[in-house]
């Protein structure tokens, strides 16, 4: 076992084991915060398979987020009102039940980052940051003025949808639910990297004229990473929803794809456990520093500029660090 | 008539990206560094212009520490972070321009309330006028489009004709050798990027003044002066002055003209929504397709 | 998350010097959500500094109120997590303070699911009125259309012919120029429906001045307000304006300046208004924070009242029995007459307002009565 594995284990240990404590502890609301962390840390396992592995920039992570919020909320919306969502040849009724919801969450969103990444991976470098940015704010107006499903207002859902056999509006149920897709994720990137699939994306992010001498064709690897990238984020967007039975585009803001991008240079990109250290973090600096001082973002802000000038490697790489990807 | 003031809406919109959009692509153009800061230096330029004015009671006097602040805060974040970043990945440098943006945004917050501030016009530019043809138009918004054209001529004559243009032109075409022809590399990128923040301020002062001056004003510009360049392309000054006329003008008469049309076609109030949802769409389609046709923009010469 | 302000209602009792005598009846632990950062904090400080006024005027009795204070930010997830934590880990009776309608939809809901009881100081969309009305839910303010309501009856009983209107395109938005055409019976030459948090208005104003309309209704909360304000004085159009208090309420005219005199508007309550309760408000309010209140404070002052009528009159963990003291409304409102509905909404007057110039300060002036006895037009839908 690697140093690095150690560490992630220990990572995921101990996010699990907060939760427990809080728990058995009486406190409600720490699990409800771990869950929070669990989400975000899924959604930024979700971005690093596009940024830490793929190479690709993208600061417009939050549209896929948002459309697997958007998802969940609107089936669940139309679960409650008992109207079905579209009548096309054959009808497409709403649902309240998690099992039905992820897929659809996953598929809309995965087809969302099919369309977003065929266009921006057309462009390099600092172009393609700016077209994913630049898509991401266009969906973000589309909720925003489209009124039929709440426009800047948000869509509540009042309860939170159901998983057969378990009481999700419990607390700790909720953040077994959000903690066990969190794992799976973990394990589906781990095999995915070390398949042929993985080690072509690698090669083509570390020498793209290689690769492609090689018979590996970057467009369709970065394309297939975005896409499956895009879907996970897609998921965290749906169990985020059903934590706060609400979105809004708030969702889909951009200040929403930095902080997914956050969590995974906080943890260190490229690895494998560092968004889950990173969301777990920030997610703790948020509740101690916003409890010093209102202002806290100035301090959160100096402490990433400390990270991306003195510790590139982010968090887990301090404590398991190695050579630095070029 | 009401066609031509939207156009003249549009036209002082364009100016307005214009000024956001040439200061970020200078900086890419000559250090290769994505700037997502550039919206906090149009908010410092706007808190500038308030404060001073207010404390003078010159708005002249506010325009002018507008430029100021906002050149020396880009100069002093130039000295102080930036640099450190030229040579790194595209990663690093969203990450600490993002984290320049909190720090900004916070501070502001910090040093001015959470109330947004109002700018009071100078009675000399209040007021509309009466354009030939009858048209009744605002005159600060005038002054708006003129400041644009003469800081655009000014740029075009800068790069065009002065020395420091021919090193800022040098300096796009191959950093290396400019600074072995015995240029000050650093001193021209604090010059490049002082300017590009000077210009960022002074459209936040001028669009302050017609608006509010508040934290997290300079996020929705930066992103539009993004698909700016992006339409234009990165580090052409021409391509970000057609880029910016090109998503005003859009902007401006999609929203006026998109539900009006549509109503022909539907009824006038689902015409209304799906108008102003399309209409706030449309500026990205723009740039959807100039990518389609030209990935590296309108004006470019490289893709990132 | 935002500052943690934990308040004691004890504090201020002590402050005026009262021996905290061992409370007869139980107390109530109350959570308040609302906006103290951001551009909409004005809103957020003034509901919160009335509801604060009422608990220290109320002397011992006031101190019965364990009031927590907690900062949504304006948005809507933050005010979920902090209604969870409240509810979860506070263990508060009651909720209270948010200002506006989405956040009140993500929260409302969830909390008297919960079985909390939660009391609107602004917030009260359609959706909580109707259909959706629920037992431990009141709204102390208005229900959203009303304002409008009263601006369109305003503009009919003027005999305004032609009126351009104009909103944010969001559900309050739309429920504004829904409510104002309820009851305005002239023509609409143009409906326009504006970006949420646009701060350019040059577009809406050239269709304003094309338009041949005798007058401009508007609803643009907030910081939109203002911006349209401003430009609308440059742009030489000088057909009038009428909107809800909200756009010419004590927080933003400041901001609007001598451009808002004489504009009309419509509110249900204002700091003239003639009873007993409203002037020992308005001047107690001067005096603990040295400037004017507006309607957000006046809402945030009535609140605090009735919550503390109810809780003389019963014990808040017996249920039915504190509804019934809260639907009775014994209380002395700044607003005069006031009653709930059915649907546990008000049934109060409207009134018309001008802005007129007190000295220095710009304020509000009752010039007439647009509706009287006021409900809504959601009650006859609510099914308790």
């Amino acid at each position: 076992m690697t140093r690095e594995t150690l560490v992630n284990l220990v990572i995921l240990a101990a996010l699990i084991g907060t939760a427990l404590v809080a728990q058995a502890l009486g406190e409600g609301f720490v699990v409800t915060l771990a869950t929070k962390a669990a989400i975000f840390a899924l959604a930024g396992v979700g971005l690093n398979l596009a940024l830490g592995f793929g190479g690709m920039v993208s600061l417009g992570h939050a549209a896929f987020f948002g459309i697997g919020g958007y998802v969940c909320a609107i089936l669940a919306s139309h679960a409650a009102s008992g109207q079905p969502v579209a009548v096309l040849p054959f009808t497409i009724a709403g649902t309240n039940e998690m099992p039905a919801i992820w897929p659809v969450a996953m598929a809309v969103s995965g087809l969302a980052a099919g369309l977003i990444g065929a266009l921006s991976l057309r462009t390099t470098g600092v172009y393609f940051i700016m077209v994913t940015l630049a898509f991401a704010q266009m969906i973000y107006y589309f909720a925003v003025s489209w009124p039929r499903y709440g426009g800047d207002d948000g869509l509540s859902f009042y309860v939170r949808n159901s998983f057969p056999g378990l009481n999700t509006f419990d607390p700790i149920q909720y953040f077994a639910i959000c903690a066990t897709l969190l794992v799976l994720a973990l394990g589906v990137c781990a095999l995915i990297l070390r398949a042929r699939f993985g080690l072509a994306l690698e090669g083509a992010r570390q020498n793209p004229a290689r690769a492609q001498a090689l018979g590996i064709r970057p467009y369709g690897l970065r394309l297939t990473a975005f896409v499956l990238s895009g879907m996970i984020v897609g998921l965290a967007g749906a169990l985020y929803a059903d934590l706060n039975r609400f979105v809004s585009p708030a969702m889909l803001s951009w200040h929403m794809s930095g902080e997914i991008m956050v969590f995974v240079i906080l943890g260190g990109v490229g690895r494998l456990c560092g968004p889950v250290a990173g969301a777990a973090i920030y997610i703790l600096l948020e509740h101690l520093l916003g409890g010093v001082s209102d202002y806290w973002q100035v301090l959160l802000g100096l402490l990433l500029l400390g990270i991306v000038l003195f510790a590139p490697g982010g968090l887990v790489g301090l404590i398991a660090p190695r050579r630095r990807h070029v | 008539m009401l066609l031509a003031e939207q156009a003249l809406n549009g036209l002082q919109y364009g100016m307005m990206l214009f000024l956001m959009a040439a200061g970020l692509t200078l900086v890419f153009g000559v250090m290769g560094l994505i700037n997502l800061a550039h919206g906090a230096l149009y908010m410092v330029g706007a808190f500038a212009c308030a404060a001073v004015a207010g404390a003078t009671g010159s708005f002249w006097l506010g325009l002018g520490a507008s430029l100021a602040a906002a050149a020396a805060a880009g100069a002093l974040v130039e000295l102080a972070v930036i640099r450190r970043l030229y040579a790194r990945d595209h990663l690093d440098q969203v990450l600490a321009t993002f984290a320049l943006i909190l720090v900004f945004s916070e501070g502001t917050r910090w040093l001015f309330g959470a109330f947004p501030l109002y700018l009071t016009l100078p009675p000399a530019l209040s007021g509309a006028v009466t354009l030939p043809g009858g048209l009744q138009y605002p005159l600060f918004r005038l002054v708006i489009i003129g400041l644009g054209g003469a800081v655009a001529l000014g740029l075009f004559w800068l790069i065009g004709r002065t020395r420091l243009g021919i090193r800022i032109r040098a300096g796009e075409a191959d950093r290396e050798m400019i600074g072995a022809l015995g240029v000050d590399i650093a001193r021209l990128y604090t010059i490049v990027f002082a300017l590009g923040a000077g210009l960022a301020g002074l459209a936040g002062a001028l669009v302050g003044t017609i608006q509010s001056v508040q934290v997290g004003m300079g996020e929705p510009v930066l992103i539009l002066a993004f698909v700016v360049i992006v339409i234009g392309g990165i580090g052409s000054i021409k391509g970000a002055l057609v880029g910016a006329l090109m998503v005003g003008m859009t902007d401006t008469l999609g929203k006026a003209l998109l539900p009006g049309l549509l109503a022909r076609v539907t009824d006038a109030a689902s015409a209304n929504a799906v108008g102003s949802a399309l209409a706030s769409m449309l500026i990205y389609i723009l740039m959807a397709a100039v990518l389609i046709v030209r990935p590296q923009g309108l004006f470019g010469v490289r893709a990132g | 998350m935002a500052l943690k302000t934990a308040l004691m209602g004890g504090i201020a009792a002590m402050a005026l010097g009262f021996g905290a005598l061992a409370a007869q009846a139980e107390g109530v632990k109350v959570g308040m959500i609302t906006t103290l950062s951001g551009g909409g904090a004005g809103l957020g400080l003034d509901t919160r500094d009335g509801f604060l006024l009422a608990l220290k005027q109320a002397g011992e009795a006031g101190s019965k109120v364990d009031l927590i204070i907690e900062d949504d930010q304006q948005k809507p997830d933050v005010a979920v997590q902090i209604a969870d934590k409240m509810i979860q880990s506070d263990k508060v009776d009651l909720l209270t303070g948010i200002v506006w309608s989405n956040l009140a939809m993500a929260v409302v809901p969830a909390a008297t699911a919960q079985g909390r009881f939660y009391l609107s100081t602004n917030a009260a969309p359609s959706a909580l009125a109707g259909a959706g009305c629920n037992p431990l839910y009141f709204s102390v303010s208005y229900q959203n259309d009303n304002l409008h309501e009263a601006a369109g009856a305003y503009a009919a009983d003027a005999d305004i012919a032609k009126v351009f209107i104009m909103a944010p395109n969001y559900p309050a938005g739309q429920d504004s120029l829904a409510g104002f055409k309820r009851f305005y019976d002239g023509e609409v030459v143009s409906e326009v429906y504006t970006q949420v948090g646009q701060t350019d208005y040059a577009a809406e104003i050239a269709q304003i001045r094309a338009s041949g309309a005798d007058a401009v209704f508007f609803f643009l909360p907030g910081g939109m307000g203002i911006a349209f304000m401003k430009q609308y004085a440059e742009s030489g159009v000088d057909i009038p304006l009428i909107g809800p208090a909200f756009s010419f309420s004590q927080d933003i005219l400041p901001a609007v300046g001598d451009v808002a005199l004489g504009k009309i508007n419509t509110a249900n309550w204002s700091p003239d208004l003639d009873n007993a309760a409203n002037a020992g408000f308005v001047e107690g309010f001067r005096a603990e924070y040295g400037r004017l209140p507006s309607i957000y404070a006046a809402y945030g002052f009535d609140t605090a009242n009735l919550l503390l009528s109810a809780l003389a009159r019963a014990d808040v963990t017996d249920k039915d029995a504190f509804r019934t003291a809260l639907a009775a409304a014994d209380f002395a409102s700044v607003r005069g007459k006031f009653a709930f509905g059915r649907n546990q909404h008000p049934v109060q007057d409207i009134y018309v307002r001008e802005v007129v110039k007190d000295g220095d300060v710009l304020t509000n002036r009752i010039i007439g009565t647009a509706m009287t006895d006021r409900a809504d037009a959601y009650g006859d839908q609510c099914g308790m």
